[in-house]
């Protein structure tokens, strides 16, 4: 009880940072414009390719679907955009409460490191749930002009694809934001190292030997896929999952291990 | 209310704070005093439990600081030398989110929050943004955090650091008003403010605990041998040797026609055999001073190193009250 009304304290008060700095609405600009641009671009190239087919086979043909086509191509594009502009997010958490000499504040408090760390996590990824919530809206258009709707379901899992690569995006940027004071060096390095985990993934190949597939299997974009198409692969929840909490876990070891250091 | 024992903090290989131990009772306001770099900060965040001690113990409301953190955390208080606080935030909804973490209850919070902010007299500024406040302001802001959650001991390093004097004064009234019923731990090296608001003083240089004492015992036990300084109109030749043959006297100078220095014996206060003497000589006696050490000369004293040694002389029976302990 006592331990979610911190964490609640800590949620707030991420907010009241977010929003009372350009922080919250850069953020909530650049992921919709983006967002807005990814779905022009693909649904203009879903007309011209979908009234080629239509042509070819004079309407009898296999129709092409908005769900593989529009929703989750602007997604797998926004998972992208989500590398970039999550660093941005969490870059500060930590490191700018060391600078402050805030965190003296939080942890003489009656409240403990990992509350802390579950508070900033929350925050973050709330506001980044708000920034999807935010470019939803585009994909609303389709349920009011589409011949045949797109379904819902693989939008949801496709949705849940996307809150659960940055939740991962979010708990490593956090744990590189305990590091350091520095918050150029915490957002740059959590870039670096997301931008890493990325390429990783490119090396699925099935030629290539044991070890490459194995790294590739942390790949953070490589899992993707299923949940895009409307599958919950619970392989793929898993590792997200059991990302973010290793995220969080050495976040709070390092927060912990600096009173040692100190 | 705080007991430390033994209490050593090393970083790498320097020694910031090297086997202190003492006290601090109920209701009582104890100075910290020491010069930059002594280990009074160290000390501080190890009794609010934001470093672990390396070696030692220290309990606060009978709760180890390194056992029970959040135990110790809920009863303490703590304005770090610059004042932690949020220039994002307005100074309400920053108080707002101090009582949260603090756990104070929801339906006591905003009772709790206007009755501090009165208390430190920055309701004026309530919905300010921090940044925006003045070094004083954000000092007493950084005074209400602490005094919230109503902790029973309070920990406050440098609490006047950069205020104006008309400011330094509220301050200690504040701190003062705030005393019996909190204890309190103040650090400082401002020496008037330990003997304005403090009940004892506990002087630590080098991370060793010179001496601790009330103020006043501090300034009588380094008297040793006070001077008396008098001023006479009417010389007499013979006065110095009357002067001398008063009881309690260790010797007379003549700094100039009609001045006379006398050094007193450890402890006594010849002033009213002086005044009998000279006046029994039938002269005028125009002023009578005792010349102590300040406390500015006794910390000067007790912190060049060399002389520490020196001002660990034995409790005398008088200033052998309880807390009355020196180290070297």
């Amino acid at each position: 009880m006592t331990a979610l009304r911190n964490v609640w304290a800590l949620v707030e008060k991420e907010w009241r940072h977010y929003f009372g700095s350009p922080i919250a609405y850069v953020a909530i600009c650049m992921w919709t414009l983006l967002f807005g641009a990814f779905y022009v671009l693909v649904i203009n190239r879903f007309i011209v390719v979908s009234m080629r087919a239509g042509m070819s086979e004079m309407g009898g043909g296999p129709k092409l679907s908005l769900n593989d086509w529009v929703i989750s191509g602007v997604l797998h594009n926004m998972a992208v955009v989500a590398l970039f502009i999550t660093p941005m997010l969490t870059m500060r958490l930590v490191a700018e409460e060391k600078r402050q000499g805030t965190i003296e504040l939080l942890q003489t408090s009656p409240i403990t490191s990992m509350q802390i760390i579950s508070g900033k996590f929350l925050g973050a990824v709330a506001l980044y749930a708000l920034m999807i919530v935010a470019g939803l809206v585009n994909f609303a258009l389709l349920w009011h002009y589409a011949t045949t709707p797109p379904e819902w379901k693989p939008l949801a899992t496709g949705v849940l694809a996307l809150l659960l690569v940055g939740g991962c995006f979010i708990a490593l940027g956090l744990f590189v934001s305990t590091l350091t004071r520095n918050q150029i060096v915490a957002g740059t390095l959590t870039f670096g190292l997301l931008l890493g985990l990325w390429i990783l993934g490119w090396m699925d190949d099935p030629s290539a030997g044991a070890l490459a597939q194995t790294l590739a299997k942390l790949g953070l974009l490589t899992h993707l896929e299923s949940l895009m198409k409307g599958v919950i692969d619970l392989q793929d929840v898993v590792f997200y999952l059991s990302f973010i909490t290793f995220g969080l876990f050495l976040a709070h070891q390092s927060m912990e291990s600096q009173r040692w250091r100190a | 209310m705080i007991e430390v024992e033994n209490l050593t903090k090393r970083y790498g290989r320097q020694t910031a704070v090297d086997g202190i131990s003492f006290r601090v009772h109920k209701g009582e306001i104890l100075g910290f005093l020491g010069p930059n770099g002594a280990g009074k900060t160290t000390t501080m965040r190890i009794l609010t439990c934001y470093l672990p001690p390396t070696e030692g113990t220290a309990r606060v409301a009978g709760f180890d600081v390194f056992e029970q953190p959040l135990e110790v955390k809920r009863r303490v208080g703590y304005t770090p030398e610059t004042p932690p606080l949020y220039p994002d935030l307005d100074v309400g909804s920053f108080l707002d989110f101090c009582a949260k973490i603090k756990g104070v209850p929801a339906k006591d919070r905003k009772a709790r929050i206007s009755d501090v902010m009165e208390k430190t007299r920055v309701s004026d500024v309530r919905g300010t943004l921090i940044g925006r406040l003045s070094k004083g302001y954000r000092q007493r802001v950084g005074l209400a955090q602490a005094i919230l959650h109503n902790p029973d001991v309070l920990i406050l390093d440098e609490p006047t650091a950069g205020l104006d004097p008309k400011q330094i004064i509220e301050t200690r009234e504040l701190i003062k008003g705030l005393g019996g019923e909190h204890t309190i731990v103040l650090s400082t090296h401002i020496l008037p403010e330990v003997s304005m608001t403090c009940g004892r003083v506990v002087i630590i240089n080098k991370g060793r605990v010179v001496a601790e004492d009330t103020p006043e015992n501090l300034t009588h036990r380094l008297q040793g041998a006070a001077t008396v300084r008098l001023e006479v109109r009417g010389d007499s030749p013979d006065l110095q040797a009357t002067l001398a043959g008063v009881s309690g006297v260790k010797s007379v100078r003549r700094a100039k026609p009609g001045v006379y220095e006398v050094d007193a014996e450890g402890g006594r206060d010849v002033r009213a055999d002086l005044a009998r003497a000279v006046v029994g000589r039938g002269l005028d006696l125009l002023s009578l001073q005792q010349s102590g050490m300040s406390l500015e000369e006794i910390f000067l004293h007790l912190t060049t190193t060399d002389v520490a040694a020196e001002a660990a002389v034995p409790p005398t029976a008088e200033t052998a009250a309880p807390a009355a302990e020196v180290r070297s």
